[in-house]
């Protein structure tokens, strides 16, 4: 467990270096060993300047929630952390993500690696078009996994992890599109989880799901914390102050606030995050 | 209001649609089915006293000027074509001085000359007569038939087996020969092996001969035993018992033992030879080739069609390029199909099968091997004029697939490549289906550009038989839609051929039908497979 110390407003922990352009430190916690660490990332769609200069520090194996109004961004910073973003025509990107200390946009860098060490779990449940059994096994597969046996022992523990295997274990070969809108976002969690990642990338993954399974979701996050690093986008600030152990306020592109939950929802320093957790816009 | 009258119009016009297909397909059906439901004969007994022996194919006003028009006629089959020149007859009702339909009436139907009406007077068999008298012979002529079928069958097994697989040998040995002429070896080592071969070729054409002269003595022995056969007006004709397809009497068959054989007509349709310039006779190689070929170029298709959708939908960068291709390709699709065929001939035909011939088969020079018209440059030629369906299908397929998918499997770690090949292609399988589907109807119903290259009116051979390598792919073949032609338009008996034309037509839909069925029960398979698949 990292040493936690809210800074003192006065005091950025984490900014710009000395002569950066004026950047509005945001209020940051102290996270000494980050997994992943964003400097100073700017993203533009064509012209519109999407991100502005966002840095901040993401601790191992806790919960990190993105939260903001729609638009503000918090996707798309999400998105650029598995380089997703890459695939969407006219992205451009300044700054840099580390990832355990190495840079995500090394041109030498595996993209495919990469990917295979950050999961992402989507806002709308995405299930591949095939058996549950085969959604599950897909990331084992396309590592080149091909005995029926390590298969079977992968599947199984993934879907053990996600809480999903006494519901599922009997219809294995059935299509995974039968499922529950709850029971896909599992899977997907699952099928996420049997690669090993590192990092696990949660974009929005409730929006879509009923307040049990949204419950049964947020219970299995806390479940995966002593594995796995999560980031969780959310524009639901309850789910995030539930869920979370660190919460960074985004608005229009930029880094309101970032912090401890408790104390970010509590006692906010910026006027805009007390505005927006109050519900007073967004 | 005006939105009712219209929401009427799009009805009226679904309604006039489906009542033209379905009228269509009510006349093929009609006229095509009745063509095997044996009718009575009728015996004509004229005013002047002649007698004619027929079946009533249709009645109808005389259309001609002059005293007689208005006067009703019928049209007669009279067969007997050897005898009387003819196959039918059109007799005024007013000539007709009475109409029987006697129960011993016989139709007999010929391997030549088509049917014989009339009746048995003897039958000869093994030099002497064997029996005498229409009731006697009718009975004697059974069981000596049969015998005769039997051993006609054991001859066309000689044929087509034995002699069949010698004469597949001995033309290999000649192509060595050949070939052994054009290699370039040592002057000893080619005149040991020339003699080798001389040697061997000498011993098949001894055992060639052994079998020709059994197969002779067998034919003889066949053509034997014959049948006097005696029609209406008293004229007779011998012909060979082995000669004779099938006798039977009509008048005197029962509802139930006609129905057998409409049915037994009905398959022997399809699964027989063409006969008499495939005026009668089946059509099965005109089956078996339709169905060949439009595999043939469903396996080209697919695979050119899909990769090419993948390349435009995937790969390239959107931009007025790739938009220029799509609207060639669509283009494409309007091309008359005719200019394929020409296509097919210069660039299939003689540039590739040209190449082909002289590069591995020069021995059988002049004579060409895939250098002429043939199913697989017929299946290409169609490959390339249903591709722009497979590729515009493929694309609507691939498109349908949704972004979040492929990133669900981009994000695991998979490559381009991979997320195409294990969920993109599987999701869009129904789709690029679909096309497969289009490019199937409209390749079985082609007929202009095969013309050219490769469909002939009566092939010697079917593209697949016993002999290595089984598969003949250089062959030419026989096709339903051409066959329609061929038998409707090119005949020399058209008033014979007409109701085959309708049961040909009909078949063609069925064939198509049943291949198109296959598909989309395999789409629904994959479909149901991916349940709530994208596509």
């Amino acid at each position: 467990m990292p040493e936690l110390v809210p800074s003192p407003p006065e005091v950025a922990a984490v900014g710009p270096p000395p002569g950066a352009p004026d950047h509005d430190p945001a209020f940051s916690p102290q996270i000494d060993d980050p997994i992943l660490e964003i400097d100073r990332l700017s993203l533009w769609y064509g012209e519109k300047k999407a991100l502005k200069e966002i840095s901040l520090k993401i601790p191992p194996k806790k919960i990190t929630a993105f939260i903001g109004p729609s638009g503000c961004g918090k996707s798309t910073l999400l998105r650029c952390v598995n380089r997703l973003n890459d695939l969407v025509d006219g992205v451009r990107t300044e700054g840099d993500i580390r990832f355990e200390g190495e840079s995500i946009y090394d041109p030498n860098l595996d993209i495919n690696r990469l990917r295979k060490r950050i999961g992402m779990v989507f806002q709308k449940s995405n299930p591949f078009p095939k058996s549950i059994y085969e959604n599950v096994a897909y990331g084992a597969r396309i590592q080149g996994i091909k005995k029926k046996a390590d298969l079977d022992e992968i599947v199984e523990r993934s879907l053990h992890r996600a809480a999903l295997w006494d519901e599922v274990k009997d219809r294995l070969d059935e299509s995974a599109l039968g499922m529950s809108g709850g029971q896909q976002q599992r899977l997907c969690i699952a099928r996420a989880i049997a690669v090993e990642p590192e990092v696990i990338l949660l974009d929005e993954p409730c929006s879509a799901l009923d307040p049990i399974a949204t419950a049964r979701i947020e219970e299995l996050m806390q479940d995966l914390k002593d594995q796995y690093t999560q980031v969780i986008v959310t524009h639901n600030m309850q789910q995030a102050s539930r869920v979370s152990d660190y919460t960074a306020f985004l608005y229009l592109g930029e880094l309101i606030e970032y912090g401890d939950t408790g104390r970010l929802f509590i006692n906010p320093t910026k006027k805009q995050t007390e505005d927006y957790i109050t519900g007073r816009f967004g | 209001m005006l939105g009712d009258s219209f929401t009427a119009l799009c009805g009226g016009a679904l309604a006039l649609n489906l009542l033209l297909v379905f009228g269509i397909l009510a006349l093929l059906a009609w006229n095509g089915g009745r063509y095997f439901w044996q009718r009575d004969l009728v015996e004509l007994t004229m005013k002047d006293g002649r007698k004619i022996l027929g079946e009533v194919w249709e009645e109808e006003k005389r259309p001609t000027e002059g005293p007689r028009a208005g006067v009703d006629r019928l049209r007669l089959k009279t067969g007997n074509r050897d005898l009387a020149g003819l196959d039918f007859a059109w007799i005024d009702r007013k000539d007709i001085a009475r109409i029987a339909t006697p129960p011993k009436a016989l139709l007999v139907e010929r391997l030549e000359y088509g049917n014989f009406y009339g009746s048995i007077r003897e039958i000869h068999a093994g030099g002497q007569v064997a029996a005498s008298g229409p009731d006697a012979s009718w009975r004697a002529f059974s069981p000596l038939h049969e015998a005769k079928l039997a051993e006609r069958k054991t001859v066309e097994k000689l044929e087509k087996g034995d002699i069949g697989d010698i004469n597949a040998a001995i033309e290999a040995l000649r192509l060595d020969q050949k070939r052994l002429d054009l290699a370039t070896l040592a002057p000893a080592e080619k005149a040991r092996r020339a003699e080798a071969l001389g040697r061997e070729l000498a011993e098949r054409e001894v055992e060639y001969q052994k079998l020709a002269d059994r197969l002779s003595a067998m034919r003889a022995a066949l053509d034997r035993d014959t049948v006097v056969l005696e029609a209406a007006d008293g004229a007779t004709k011998e012909i060979p018992l082995s000669g004779i397809v099938g006798a039977i009497r009509p008048n005197a068959m029962s509802g139930v033992a006609k129905s057998v054989l409409y049915l037994q007509r009905i398959w022997s349709f399809v699964s027989d030879d063409p006969r008499e310039s495939n005026t009668e006779g089946g059509i099965f190689p005109s089956i078996f080739g339709t169905v060949m070929m439009v595999f043939l170029m469903s396996f080209a298709v697919v695979p050119l069609g899909v990769l090419a959708a993948l390349y435009l939908r995937e790969y390239a960068k959107q931009g007025p390029l790739v938009r220029m291709v799509r609207i060639a390709v669509n283009n494409l699709a309007g091309v008359p199909s005719i200019v394929f065929g020409v296509f097919g001939l210069g660039f299939f035909v003689y540039l590739i099968g040209g190449s082909i011939d002289r590069i591995f088969y020069p021995e059988s020079l002049p004579t060409p091997t895939f250098g002429t018209g043939g199913i697989l440059w017929a299946a290409l030629t169609l490959a390339l004029l249903t591709v722009p369906v497979v590729i515009v299908a493929a694309e609507e397929g691939l498109a349908a697939v949704p972004r979040i998918v492929r990133e669900g499997s981009l994000a695991l770690g998979a490559t381009k490549f991979e997320t195409l090949w294990r969920v993109v292609l599987p999701a869009a399988a129904p789709g690029i289906l679909t096309g497969m589907i289009l490019a199937m109807a409209r390749a079985a119903g082609e007929v202009a550009p095969l013309m050219i290259v490769g469909m002939v009116k009566l092939a010697p051979a079917l593209p697949v038989d016993g002999h290595a390598p089984f598969a003949h792919f250089e062959r030419k073949f026989m096709h339903l839609g051409f066959h329609i032609y061929d038998v409707g338009f090119q005949s020399p008996n058209i008033e014979a051929t007409t109701p085959l034309v309708f049961a040909t037509a009909l078949l063609l839909i069925i064939v198509v039908t049943i291949m198109n069925l296959a598909a989309i029960g395999l789409r629904n398979h994959l479909r149901k497979k991916y349940a709530g698949s994208a596509v």
